[in-house]
């Protein structure tokens, strides 16, 4: 058996590796090792040490992105997954055309981000209208458009994988929590929830991920405005590298931060979500 | 057996496909053929560029690859073909700053024969005595008005101002007597707004926080006899005449088709339509914005009462202002090609600019005024606002404004200037607090080229 293994180990493994390593690994440790250098262009660098470092951390926008990100993030992990999962609990009843809706709200998420944010736009601006301003006029504005249009994007996603994670929920194990005279909020709380567990902490992981890289999104509906007080990690990343002359290491300085602290943030989410997962 | 065999050879050719694929983005086969690559920064004559490249093609048998980068975003075209082995050879600058980034890549043009013909040898970007850039086109910007409808208002018999024709109007005061005027009479004049909106919108604000900003700063260099080859006289600026850049500002959006709160979400095609379609009267473009009012479906100005007034501020002596004339477009040669390249496209440029064939694409195609002494008087772009500016050129008592905004720290800081104005015109910011920014900002900026 092992035998058979070794000998196809290089034809299956290979093609991928190469693939992976041409389109990830090699991008991945030369972005590390420019962010120690001052350049215009890849080929022409200059070694710098860790000035681009303190130079990222000195940087006001920087700091700012990072708080907006944060908080949006937060509120992201809420709004989409409560919805997503009151979705998927309504859309797994014996109801008429179920699964109608469950293409619906698939939807969404089948729309390019930088579509959605234009049509975003004109609806917030069409309805603050009425009071005479448009998005750009207050941070809270385009916080929240931000969060309705992440929210309407990623919940059609989540509510198919909570779907699946409630349908895998052994009936058995509800009816014997029926038998024993569980409540619907009962049954929810102490049978549903700990056996989905698995599907919350793919979700939780999507969303927090996906919230805290979101770019196209915020480019096409606030790109920053007013003052880049909506302007998230990634969106400062880009306005960092492109827009400024001799700060392009700065901006891959950010780059590698920003992956460190996503993978920590996003391994410190499964840690946690990981524990509370039980089998049936 | 023969199924498990079949299956095998079913998997290595998978593989092999699978490899293919992978080498063959690797290593595509530079071809022997000389060619000439060039980075065009304007996207809205990309056909034209293709089109006279394979005319050269066909007389000269070099082959010239065009590549255009989509807008506003040729400094980071630029910066990633720059890196591959296909970079281009012949790319443009957008002033000195531009020139500091791309310091490393940009060859001497001293001895070449288009620089020999510049008309204005000053307008060139120098390093010491290198010659880095040579400017390809002249453009003009100012406040555009159509005069179909300033003729109407200064018909009017109850104007409240004693104009009898534009051509009166030389001073700040002037414009916005007849500008506030006509704004009150906009119902008897048909307009929504005297001037289009003023485009706020992150990424359209370039009309504001960069060309309006050159008029107080030319000012301000002028008045202080700033030398402006040197950098450090550039590390920071007093923005002395910022009220006179409030005065124009306010006006423009006192007197618009849109509330100041909605500029915000306005674009520059939203407000050249709006001048094309004569809901305003005026508009602060330059003359590569022929194309987009001629070009809006049902379009109601006639290229004949198409003229430019200089942006007047309310400066000392801007009686003899002109319009604002100048270009942020500088070819440059790639010094790391080979010497054949680089002789291959300073040979297409030379061309371009030199024979017939090339002077009637300048001119006809591309729409250029060209700074160059090949053309003679009648060799000029035929479309109306072309036209505005080379009148405007021509007139001997006037002085022409150059575009100083060439010398801006950097993008980030235009954004910051656009983002404070915004601000200010929603009403959420004092002019002291853009003002006190916008110092601040520039010299942040500045410093961090070094």
């Amino acid at each position: 058996m092992y035998k058979r293994f070794y000998r196809w180990f290089p034809v299956f493994v290979l093609p991928t590796l190469a693939a992976f390593t041409v389109a990830f690994l090699i991008p991945f440790v030369m972005g590390i090792w420019l962010s120690f250098h001052r350049f215009t262009t890849i080929k022409n660098t200059h070694f710098v040490g860790w000035e681009n470092y303190t130079r990222a951390f000195a940087d006001e926008g920087f700091m700012g992105s990072l708080r907006f990100s944060a908080l949006f993030t937060v509120v992201s992990l809420i709004t989409v997954n409560l919805l997503a999962f009151v979705l998927a609990l309504a859309l797994t009843r014996r109801l008429r055309g179920v699964n109608l809706f469950r293409g619906i709200f698939f939807m969404p998420n089948l729309i390019g981000g930088i579509v959605l944010g234009y049509v975003f736009s004109l609806l917030v601006n069409g309805l603050l209208g009425f009071w005479g301003v448009d998005i750009t006029y207050a941070a809270t504005y385009g916080f929240w458009g931000l969060v309705a249009l992440n929210t309407w994007q990623l919940t059609g996603y989540m509510m198919v994988i909570y779907i699946a994670g409630l349908q895998n929920v052994p009936s058995s194990l509800v009816e014997a929590a029926a038998i024993d005279g569980a409540g619907a909020f009962s049954t929810l709380w102490h049978v549903k929830l700990p056996l989905v567990m698995p599907s919350i902490t793919i979700c939780t992981f999507l969303t927090l991920t996906n919230s805290f890289k979101m770019f196209d999104q915020n480019l096409a509906l606030t790109a920053g405005a007013p003052e880049r007080q909506t302007q998230g990690l990634a969106l400062d990343i880009y306005n960092t590298f492109y827009g400024r002359i001799g700060w392009q290491g700065v901006g891959q300085a950010k780059a590698v931060l920003f992956f460190l602290l996503v993978a920590a943030v996003a391994g410190i989410q499964l840690w946690l979500t990981r524990r509370r997962e039980v089998d049936a | 057996m023969k199924l498990r065999f079949l299956r095998r050879v079913m998997a290595a050719m998978l593989c092999l496909v699978l490899l293919g694929a992978l080498t063959a983005c690797g290593c595509a086969r530079k071809t022997d053929v000389l060619t000439v690559r060039y980075l065009n920064f304007k996207p809205e004559i990309a056909e034209q560029y293709e089109a006279l490249a394979a005319i050269y093609q066909r007389q000269t048998g070099v082959k010239v690859i065009v590549e255009t980068a989509a807008n506003n975003t040729y400094e980071q075209t630029l910066a990633t073909k720059m890196a591959t082995d296909e970079a281009p050879t012949l790319f443009q600058i957008n002033g000195p700053r531009g020139y500091a980034a791309w310091k490393d890549y940009c060859a001497d043009l001293k001895d070449t024969e288009l620089y020999k013909h510049l008309t204005d040898q000053s307008l060139a970007i120098k390093d010491g005595d290198k010659v880095v850039g040579i400017p390809y086109v002249v453009e003009g910007y100012g406040i555009l008005y159509n005069k179909a409808l300033t003729d109407k208002y200064l018909a009017l018999p109850d104007k409240a101002v004693d104009v009898e024709s534009m051509d009166e109007v030389d001073s700040y005061d002037e414009l916005k007597a007849v500008v506030e005027d006509m704004q009150k009479n906009k119902a008897a004049l048909g307009i929504d707004g005297v001037f289009a909106s003023t485009s706020m919108k992150a990424g359209e604000d370039w009309r504001w926080q960069t060309h309006l900003l050159n008029i107080p700063l030319y000012y301000e260099w002028t008045e202080g006899k700033v030398d402006f080859n040197d950098s450090k006289a550039f590390s920071e600026i007093g923005f002395t005449h910022g009220d006179k850049y409030r005065n124009i500002y306010d006006l423009y959006l006192n007197n618009s088709v849109t509330d100041k709160k909605l500029v915000g979400s306005k674009t520059v095609s939203d407000s050249m339509a709006e001048f094309a379609l004569e809901k305003c009267a005026m508009v602060q473009n330059g003359n590569w914005a022929w194309s987009q009012i001629k070009d809006v479906s049902g379009n109601k100005v006639k290229a004949d009462n198409l003229r430019y007034l200089p942006i007047y501020i309310g400066a000392e002596g801007e009686e003899k202002q002109g319009l604002a004339i100048g270009t942020e477009n500088f070819y440059a040669i790639n010094s790391q090609a080979s010497k054949e390249e680089q002789k291959a496209a300073a040979d297409f440029i030379w061309w371009l600019y030199s024979s017939e064939e090339g002077k009637k694409q300048v001119t006809e195609k591309l729409g250029f005024i060209a700074p160059f002494d090949t053309f003679s008087e009648d060799e000029t772009p035929d479309d109306p606002l072309a036209r505005e500016v080379a009148r405007w050129m021509a007139k001997e008592e006037i002085t022409t404004v150059p575009w100083h905004f060439t010398m801006f720290p950097s993008a980030r800081f235009k954004e910051d200037f656009g983002a404070s104005l915004l601000k200010y015109a929603q009403g959420t910011k004092s002019w002291e607090d853009v003002v006190k920014d916008m110092k601040n900002g520039w010299k942040r900026e500045a410093s961090a080229i070094g």
